[in-house]
């Protein structure tokens, strides 16, 4: 499953209980305002460990608009909207976290 | 013939300070009129939804609450409830309405529709779905 979230983890539990309830093959997509949680002092140790293992995503353009692309934390992966279709096929059904 | 699939209404806000939760149950009824497989969870605030006792006298407001009584009626009887999300708001089971279906399998007897669940549960759920609306 895909896992979008997009809103700030400063703001919205959406992030925590998207992670509070994912599964093991689960990957999550950072968009919107989401793209915040990626930053490094917004980061949970949560997803560090997601992002370690390769499951952890953001929306390039949403990072470059917020000026944040210098402080995405390591192992997050950038990708475009191409890249953004990609996981939703790769991955089937989408879950928004809203 | 239409296929069926699996819904998951995933809900998370409290009812009345925003229309989620009314707007949710406006179109979990929608998509049990084209008699699809549709469960609900309700997770974070959400499980405000079904909290018994709903009053809203004192704020204008049409208290829908009386709906989700309905739901039994449309075959949607998988109502989730997450545990932890209870538990953090100091409700349990008891506080929630006693929401029932009769099972045409089983000689119309009344059975409970709303089950209480752990996150590790409600992610297998969620697993399992074709389509996830969030609310």
């Amino acid at each position: 499953m895909l896992h979008t979230v997009n809103k700030s983890s400063f703001e919205r539990n959406s992030l925590q209980s998207c992670l509070n309830t994912i599964d093991d093959t689960s990957v999550v997509l950072l968009i919107e305002d989401g793209v915040i949680c990626a930053a490094n002092n917004a980061n949970s140790s949560m997803l560090a460990d997601l992002a370690a293992q390769g499951r952890v995503f953001a929306l390039q353009g949403d990072v470059d608009a917020r000026g944040i692309s210098s402080k995405v934390a390591d192992n997050i992966k950038l990708v475009d909207y191409a890249g953004f279709v990609d996981l939703v096929v790769e991955h089937g059904t989408a879950v928004s976290w809203l | 013939m239409m296929s069926t699939k699996k819904f998951m209404y995933l809900n998370r806000r409290a009812p009345y300070g925003t229309v989620y939760a009314l707007e949710s149950l406006e179109v979990v009824l929608i998509a049990a009129a084209f008699e699809q497989d549709v469960s609900l969870a309700f997770i974070d605030d959400g499980v405000y939804q079904i909290v018994e006792g709903q009053n809203t006298d004192g704020i204008g407001m049409k208290n829908f609450s009386k709906t989700y009584h309905a739901l039994g009626d449309y075959d949607i009887n998988q109502l989730y409830v997450s545990a932890e999300s209870l538990e953090e708001r100091g409700l349990s089971a008891d506080d929630l309405m006693p929401l029932v279906y009769e099972d045409e399998d089983d000689d119309w007897a009344e059975k409970p529709s709303v089950k209480v669940v752990s996150n590790a549960e409600l992610s297998k759920i969620l697993s399992e779905q074709d389509v996830c609306l969030s609310f």
